[in-house]
């Protein structure tokens, strides 16, 4: 057998190419096979539906004829859509703005306690991301609850006049924002955490000798060696908020009025609700450009690191 | 020449002590915001354990809404002889388990071809997974709903309203992130290993099982604990897709069941938010650093 | 009979060729060492030898038989690489009884096989260890030891000192040798480092630039290199190179570095160097130890000249000195005692029994 080989190879460089190029192919086949439920599962569960949307939303409420872009033209002139716009936006930014501050400063304080002491509070403040969101958002909607509200009742202790959270549109936009601030702030805090840890020591005793100050500090050094991660954390955010379900459907269900619905809460109202699943899928479609964009930019950082490592 | 030195000399004395003291007002300020910060975290998780040991008469006085007078477990008690709220939990687990299960048998082999293998075109689908991870289920779950209605007029079975359905689709969620999450770990496994291992005389599926799995532990972990607290939690697609009670997992079975009407019975929907929100903590607080890993590392690695 | 044979061997990554055609025979038991800068083709060259990488061109024999198709586990050869490659979450002993365990050896003698490595290497009390256990040195002799106790036709080392400590170094050089003259494999060992290879090998190959530059024993390399790559490179401090003119003197050949320096070439290499007579592009080349300290009795062809020293550097059983020649920074070893100081001007002698002459076109040493 081996001699076989020795005696063959020198002979026909033709041969041996053969044998090598099936060798590669033997382990592209391996390599394919078990890669392969993954691709059956994104492209029939996430690939297809994702276009099959785009179809859906171009049929008319019965689901029989073609109506091409009418669903679509529609919305554009439907009032109730434009505020599910603007409140989408509204919610999203303020809300990824607000947690990246609670988790820049908090992962800041954490950073400056003494290391034993770091885990038990790091551990403490990520409680909000770990519990099930519908549970702790039920928890808020009693909290928030016009006649038991037992943040009210904290207030009058200090004199203030009950607030109608979930009553008014403008407290209830503040609370489902408030609530998502809440679960999602902990996940900043430890993305930052991890960043900051991550910065060399020695950068700020450099530039402790050069003189800087606190805040310099943080302007020369910290932000810029952490500007990659507070990036990609806000437009990871960005999307899974702008694509919020849980929190404005159990807290307002888009109430008062539809003044809180965001384009998840009302595709599901008008979709599965309503039952006209057409128009549902036409309004959820509106959330691709600005996953879209995001995912741009994720996918751009990514690639950038890609090469330079 | 010596006045400069006399004047540095006694405030170079002080300076240690300045410094001392700068510090521990900076520990000092960081612990009164990290308390007034802990207190709004934790406010919700501490109202349900509040609320859940309370007697709805007690909750019907209105009396001081973060104080227990009468302690009681009742609710918890009523709600485990309840085979409604069983049935919720039942539902969950095995959904959890069984999509972690598939998770892992469809996540950690692709990992390993796309990260270790390279083939062709394997930088591009390593990419796209990522990708598909972006993509919210609250754009998919129309066309999910109307595709699983046509499956069942077209071959009879019947998906929508069944919640072993959910065990298909849970993995739409938990797969691309975990995938991602164990390409990172395998490839931060270096390549001599392999090599190692390929004089050694190990094949592909050997290397993987005897060493890339052994050694990649932390990332499974991590990625086990990430696909069951996602199949836990997730509320939209059997909001969607299950309706009978007897259908529903815990979050969906909370809001929709327990909250009837006007009449809450708060003590027991608190009460079962927080046992529903237990295995997920107990996990949390047995694998804190796993946990913390495999949320990290979605960002850090890659 | 495990030999080793190179024929015409090519490797390109892509279209950037690493290796560009080598030949060499590696006989049974002997030890020899691939040295070159890095990216000069050596690991390459080791890695087509295990199977790693895929032949561009040409052939690899062991024992004779072309082995370009056959891989790496069937290639009968054992590999201790760079970072040591140990599987972090088997033990000592499981680590090294791996490869044995996948071949289904019977246990009694995958025990034995074990335990006669680890008395080699003096590692029995450690089996029991995981790797994340052991220090630097320990890690290293396990990694070799996973290799014994595979029993193969051919050791191949990937700078397996690179990561350890100088004084571990230096210890774990000499551990190397040792057990090459207990097991007597035959061995091919890869370092940048030319002081290891000129202490292990039986023959040294220099490497550069994908080709091999020369192949001999150390000392053949040492004191007569056949390329200027070859003399900079063995030897540290580095060989003095300074361009030359070559000049017909009274009797005999003279080597002019400057308007007040040059040496008479002695005599014996006259009639090598003639040829080369006012040829333009020649370099001088003499080693640092060949210029010393002025001495009471010079012998042959040692010739005393005076500089001013730039630099000294006491190294305790000697002082490098530094100086210039037309503008380029020559070095010379001289007794402490000398009196060597920065900046004093100094006699030395320069001996050029060992000089060498460059055609610094080609690169050839003359």
């Amino acid at each position: 057998m081996a001699n076989g080989i020795a005696a063959k190879a020198p002979a026909s460089s033709p041969a041996r190419r053969m044998t090598m190029q099936k060798l590669m192919r033997r382990r592209s086949t391996t390599a394919l096979a078990l890669a392969l439920p993954l691709i059956v599962l994104i492209s029939t569960l996430v690939i297809y539906p994702a276009f099959y949307a785009v179809y859906l939303s171009m049929l008319d409420r019965t689901m029989e004829h073609f109506t091409g872009l009418r669903n679509i033209l529609f919305l554009l002139h439907f009032d109730t859509f434009w505020m599910v716009v603007k409140q989408s936006c509204l919610f999203a930014i303020t809300a990824v703005i607000f947690k990246a501050l609670i988790g820049f400063v908090t992962s800041h304080f954490v950073h400056n306690l003494p290391a034993k002491g770091q885990r038990k509070w790091r551990g403490m403040l990520l409680v909000p991301w770990v519990i099930p969101t519908a549970m702790s958002t039920i928890a808020w909607f009693w909290l928030f609850d016009p006649s038991y509200s037992a943040i009210n009742w904290l207030l009058a202790k200090f004199g203030i006049e009950s607030i109608p959270f979930l009553g008014v549109p403008g407290w209830a936009r503040f609370s489902v924002i408030l609530v998502n601030v809440w679960y999602g702030a902990p996940f900043f805090l430890i993305m930052y955490l991890a960043a900051l840890k991550s910065v060399p020591d020695q950068l700020y005793e450099a530039a402790a000798i050069d003189g800087a100050s606190w805040w310099q500090k943080v302007w020369y050094v910290t932000l810029p060696m952490m500007r990659n991660i507070i990036a990609i954390t806000m437009l990871f955010s960005l999307i899974v908020t702008f694509a919020n379900f849980d929190i404005v459907r159990i807290l307002t269900y888009g109430g008062p009025v539809n003044s809180t619905h965001i384009f998840a809460t009302w595709a599901f109202a008008l979709g599965i609700q309503g039952n006209n699943i057409p128009m549902g899928a036409s309004v959820s479609l509106f959330m691709l450009p600005i996953l879209g964009v995001a995912a741009y930019f994720i996918l751009r950082d990514i690639n950038r690191r890609g090469s330079s490592v | 020449m010596s006045a400069s030195a006399q004047a540095i000399g006694p405030r170079a004395a002080a300076k240690p002590s300045s410094l001392k003291r700068s510090r521990r007002w900076a520990l000092w300020w960081s612990y009164v915001f990290l308390v007034l910060f802990a207190i709004f975290f934790l406010m919700p998780p501490v109202y349900m354990l509040i609320m859940g040991l309370k007697t709805s008469g007690e909750i019907a006085a209105m009396t001081n809404p973060w104080w227990v007078f009468h302690p009681t477990l009742e609710n918890f008690k009523a709600l485990l002889g309840s085979t409604q709220y069983l049935t919720f939990f039942r539902n969950s687990a095995v959904i959890a388990v069984a999509v972690v299960i598939i998770t892992m048998l469809i996540a950690v082999p692709a990992a390993f071809s796309l990260g270790r293998m390279k083939f062709w075109g394997s930088t591009t689908l390593a990419t796209g997974v990522f990708l598909t991870y972006l993509i919210p289920d609250s754009l998919l779950f129309i066309p999910l709903f109307k595709i699983m209605a046509w499956v069942h007029e077209t071959t009879g079975i019947a998906l929508l309203n069944h919640w072993w359905a959910l065990i298909i689709i849970y993995p739409t969620l938990t797969v691309p992130f975990c995938t991602w999450i164990m390409i990172g770990y395998f490839q931060s496994i270096p390549k001599e290993l392999d090599e190692a291992a390929l004089i050694d005389g190990a094949g592909y599926i050997q290397m993987l099982t005897k060493i890339f799995l052994p050694v990649a532990l932390p990332g499974i972990i991590a990625a086990t604990i990430f696909a069951f607290t996602v199949s836990w939690s997730e509320f939209l697609y059997p909001m969607a897709f299950t309706v009978s009670t007897d259908q529903l997992v815990l979050p969906v079975g909370i809001v929709t069941t327990l909250i009837k009407g006007d009449v809450y019975n708060w003590g027991q929907i608190m009460a079962a938010c927080l046992m529903g929100a237990a295995p997920p903590l107990i996990i949390y607080a047995f694998l804190m650093d796993y946990y913390i890993a495999g949320l990290t590392a979605g960002a850090t690695k890659g | 009979m495990a030999q080793v044979t190179l024929r015409k061997l090519v490797k390109h990554y892509d279209e950037t060729p690493a290796v560009r055609g080598i030949d060499l025979e590696i006989s049974d038991k002997e030890f020899v060492v691939l040295v070159g800068p890095s990216g000069c083709g050596k690991s390459t060259t080791l890695r087509m030898i295990a199977g790693l990488e895929d032949i561009t061109g040409g052939d690899v024999l062991i024992g004779g038989e072309v082995v370009n198709d056959v891989p790496p586990k069937d290639r009968d050869i054992a590999m201790v690489f760079q970072n040591y490659a140990l599987y972090p979450h088997m033990s000592v002993y499981e680590n090294m009884s791996f490869g044995l365990r996948l071949k289904k050896t019977p246990k009694d003698e995958i025990t034995r096989r074990v335990q006669n490595a680890a008395q080699i290497l003096d590692i029995s009390e450690l089996l029991e260890r995981k790797p994340k256990q052991l220090s630097g040195g320990q890690r290293q002799r396990v990694a070799m030891g996973r290799a014994i106790v595979r029993d193969p036709k051919v050791f191949l080392f990937d700078e397996p000192l690179s990561n350890l400590d100088a004084k571990l170094r230096v210890q774990m050089r000499t551990e190397i040798k040792k057990v090459h003259q207990k097991v007597r494999t035959t061995t091919v060992y890869v370092t940048h480092d030319q002081v290891e290879a000129m202490t292990l090998a039986d023959r040294v190959v220099v490497m550069n630039g994908g080709n091999i530059e020369q192949v001999g024993t150390p000392n053949d390399l040492y004191h007569s290199p056949s390329t200027k790559f070859v003399a900079g490179f063995i030897g540290s401090p580095a060989m003095n190179f300074l361009p030359c003119a070559l000049d017909e003197a009274a009797g005999g050949l003279r080597v002019r570095l400057s308007d007040q320096l040059s040496f008479p070439v002695p005599q014996e290499r006259t009639a090598r160097y003639r040829p080369h007579l006012g040829r333009g592009r020649l370099l001088f080349g003499l080693r640092p130890e060949n210029i010393m300290e002025q001495r009471p009795h010079l012998e042959a062809n040692q010739n005393p000249f005076e500089v001013e020293l730039e630099v000294t550097e006491p190294m305790g059983m000697e002082t490098l000195v530094y100086f210039l020649v037309q503008g380029m920074e020559v070095c010379g070893r001289v007794n402490p005692n000398a009196g060597a100081r920065d900046g004093k001007r100094i006699k030395l002698v320069a001996d050029l029994n060992n000089m060498h002459l460059i055609d610094d076109e080609s690169g050839k040493v003359l």
